[in-house]
């Protein structure tokens, strides 16, 4: 049973990797995104890990497709069909493959594990969080309020009026 | 019950899908999709890594989840600046194509 539901979840992941690696259109790539995503979160959820499933289905569902689509919106162009791929995609598939299949082998080679998976409190994943991790957790703060602003200041929108001295820190 | 091998082995594989695209596409809206992918292969392998491998060895306390909950952070706040980059990019170059953004090119 459990079988069955993680070969449709590895289906649903990979399929959706294919997709956005193949198709030609960008909208369907972030649609195809957003699928393998989800696909994941189901593999997470065998995982007994429901948490990580809900934060990937918000951030990543939620959030990052509709960033990714407001991009493609504002940067819409024709020349998205026209952008194919590389002349050295053979090289690239070559590549790809071989870093897959060591993984691959050194994973089939290690020890095996015959652990059952086990799920974990939310009050004691909260709890590592905010002592074992605090750091890293303020950190994260941090580098979010980073990017955020960074963000904004990148891609404001640059007055042509603005003295050249006040202009410079619209360029990032 | 799945073996750990199988979720570690569609890690590898989305691992090197994402790889592909980052390779092998010229748009960088579909390049920044792919890095997409390739973080969510590794939070995949950490997560399972973290169920099956908790109280053995130096994994405890599922050190994995909160690495994970790290790297979504990360990917969050790094779509959010590559594509306030993509932006700025267009305006100044009229293109996302990465093959015609040369002026760095010696």
């Amino acid at each position: 049973m459990q079988l069955a539901l993680f070969i449709i979840v590895a289906i649903f992941t990979i399929g959706g990797a294919l997709g956005v690696v193949a198709t030609r259109n960008v909208v369907h790539a972030a649609l195809f995104l957003l699928l393998s995503l989800l696909g994941a979160a189901g593999a997470y959820l065998l995982l007994f890990a429901e948490f990580l499933a809900l934060v990937q289905v918000l951030i990543y569902g939620g959030a990052i497709i509709i960033v990714v689509l407001f991009a493609v919106m504002l940067t819409r162009s024709s020349e998205y069909p026209r952008i194919t791929d590389n002349r050295q995609w053979p090289l690239a598939l070559l590549t790809a493959a071989a870093l897959s299949g060591v993984l691959g082998a050194a994973f089939w080679l290690a020890p095996e594990v015959v652990a059952e998976p086990q799920a974990p409190e939310f009050t004691e994943l909260a709890a590592s969080l905010f002592t074992k991790w605090a750091l890293p957790f303020e950190i994260a703060s941090l580098v979010l309020l980073v990017a955020l602003i960074g963000a904004i200041i990148i891609a404001r929108a640059q007055n042509v009026d603005t003295p050249t001295d006040a202009s410079s820190d619209g360029e990032g | 019950m799945v073996p750990l091998l199988y979720f570690q082995l569609l890690g590898a594989a989305l691992f090197g899908i994402g790889l592909y695209g980052v390779l092998a596409r010229r748009s960088a809206v579909l390049i920044v999709l792919s890095i997409e992918l390739m973080l969510n292969a590794v939070n995949i392998n950490l997560i399972a890594a973290a169920s099956y491998l908790n109280g053995i060895g130096r994994f405890d306390a599922f050190d994995g989840q909160i690495i994970a909950i790290f790297v979504i952070t990360v990917a969050a706040a790094e779509v959010g600046l590559a594509f306030a980059i993509i932006l700025r990019m267009y305006r100044n170059r009229g293109t996302v194509n990465v093959d015609e953004i040369n002026i760095l090119k010696w």
